[in-house]
């Protein structure tokens, strides 16, 4: 009967398991960091009081706010379409996992080594774009809509340099698997292709925050004009699946970036690992230190950036890295 | 044109530079948040109601000479303050009434002499409902025994919780300090 099940299959669902966890516990972390990281630029404490004194400075509070979450009614508001309603939460974050498989966290620690690795995380990124949708349009609310339409024009902007400035790179290593990328570079900064491709990676973390909807791209949910734009009408555990794969979105972006730019599980001395997630977590900390420093863009001023901008260098930087391989 | 647009780019993106370093500086700088109930900061001028200040010698006594003053004084009526008498004969009653009432009294009254006794202050009970905060009890005390508390926290369901015995609270204030 074991035999009977492929070995692929239970590594897969392991992983699968695993990533689950690894995504939960992101999210309790970075929901915490977040929080902690916009209070001391505010120069507040940030959560500070939930917690007996033997968790001190507010550690559990995002674990009360997630219970919170769970506890909370999940409603379906009047003339929603109800099976798109629900469908949607889960299509954005069922595809958040999946990204994870492909992704390697150090030498010996990932659960596929495919060849199309970078192809399947830039496939399964996009269809967030389709959840957003389907959330806006499905809650019959005119801010879910707005969120709707504005995620879908800057997902489909963003995602042309997006892959532009991936292709630069892929030229460069020549293949999609993402352990040979991130085996390809040295394990010190100067032989990481960030030095190679300084302009990709700039363009690439432009990019990656407006894909993960983070500010200041955050206009599909941009509290102060569309309450919470697609997900206005969600609550409880929709609500947190949407929350959950924005979270799990931003550590994929910076996976993706430490890998492609900055040596991924390369580093001196310790091991693999460790050298990935320091990489990841700096990332996501100058994710959350801009968020907490500029404001939103003007819808405009975004898709200005993207055309005008963007593009442009993004084939420039391709074409000059083609002459140079040609060369 | 292109030049202009360039230039104005770039100047832009020096400008988020700064933004970050303007937050980096904030999150770097110390907080300014008042951690409330832990650490109170701003009660230096408040006008609580009044307290008993203690005696030099004894935390446990107040400084008060039960003259009355301030019970003549007061616009409310709200101070009742009841002291011993002052005894003028017997010199042998004094050294008794004070042990049984008091251990740290014998002292004071050995160096006063029998012919002119202090008044012990026995009760000092404030009634905070009619009190309108006027301070004239404060001023007027020529002992310097009355000042304002720094009590915030008066909020309560009856009138009674409101009468205050001003001198066990000050004992009381005295035990929790000495623990």
């Amino acid at each position: 009967m074991i035999e009977a099940i492929p070995t692929q299959f239970i590594i897969i669902f392991v992983g699968l398991l695993a990533i689950m966890a690894f995504v939960g516990l992101n999210a309790v972390v970075l929901v915490y960091l977040e929080r902690k990281v916009a209070g001391f630029i505010h120069r507040r404490p940030g959560p500070y009081e939930v917690g007996p004194p033997c968790f001190p400075h507010g550690i559990l509070q995002p674990l009360a706010d997630g219970l919170k979450l769970v506890g909370k009614q999940i409603f379906t508001p009047r003339g929603a379409d109800s099976f798109l309603f629900w469908l949607a939460p889960m299509i954005s974050i069922a595809p958040a996992i999946v990204c994870f498989i492909a992704i390697p966290f150090g030498p010996y620690l990932q659960v596929i080594n495919t060849n199309v690795g970078l192809i399947l995380i830039l496939a399964f990124t996009g269809i967030n774009v389709l959840a957003l949708c389907l959330a806006g349009w499905a809650s019959q609310n005119k801010y879910g809509l707005i969120g709707a339409a504005r995620d879908i024009s800057q997902g489909v902007a963003y995602e042309i340099p997006l892959l532009l400035v991936v292709l630069s790179v892929v030229f460069m290593t020549g293949t999609f698997n993402l352990f040979d990328i991130a085996d390809g570079q040295g394990a010190w900064p100067w032989q990481w292709y960030i030095v190679y491709q300084p302009l990709a990676f700039i363009l690439f973390f432009i990019c990656a925050l407006a894909e993960t909807n983070r500010n200041p791209f955050d206009l599909p949910e941009a509290e102060s004009e569309l309450t919470a734009g697609f997900h206005t009408e969600y609550s409880g555990m929709a609500f947190a699946c949407f929350f959950l794969a924005e979270y799990a979105y931003m550590v994929v972006a910076a996976c993706i970036i430490a890998i492609l730019f900055l040596g991924g599980f390369q580093g001196p001395v310790a091991p693999g690992i460790w050298w990935f997630l320091a990489k990841v977590y700096v990332l996501l900390l100058i994710m959350i230190w801009i968020r907490w420093t500029f404001p939103r863009v003007r819808f405009d001023q975004l898709l200005n950036i993207c055309w005008k901008w963007l593009i442009p260098l993004a084939v420039l930087n391709l074409l000059i890295t083609l002459a140079v391989i040609a060369l | 044109m292109i030049v202009k647009s360039l230039s104005e780019t770039l100047s832009g993106m020096w400008s988020l530079l700064v933004g970050m370093k303007v937050t980096a500086v904030n999150f770097k700088s110390p907080q300014i948040t008042v951690h409330y109930p832990r650490q109170v900061t701003n009660l230096d001028g408040y006008r609580g109601h009044i307290e008993l200040v203690p005696s030099d010698e004894d935390p446990t006594k107040s400084k008060c000479i039960a003259c009355s003053n301030c019970v003549r004084i007061c616009p409310g009526a709200c101070i009742s303050l009841k002291a011993s008498k002052p005894k003028k004969k017997a010199a042998p009653e004094k050294t008794d009434a004070p042990s049984t009432a008091n251990e740290a009294q014998p002292e004071s009254k050995k160096e006063a002499p029998p012919k002119k006794a202090k008044p012990e202050l026995q009760s000092f009970v404030l009634d905070y409902n009619y009190c309108c905060l006027c301070g004239l009890c404060v001023e007027s005390c020529p002992s310097g025994a009355l000042r304002y508390s720094s009590d915030v926290y008066v909020a309560g369901f009856t009138r009674q919780e409101f009468v205050y015995d001003l001198l066990s609270r000050l004992q009381y204030q005295a035990q929790k300090k000495e623990q």
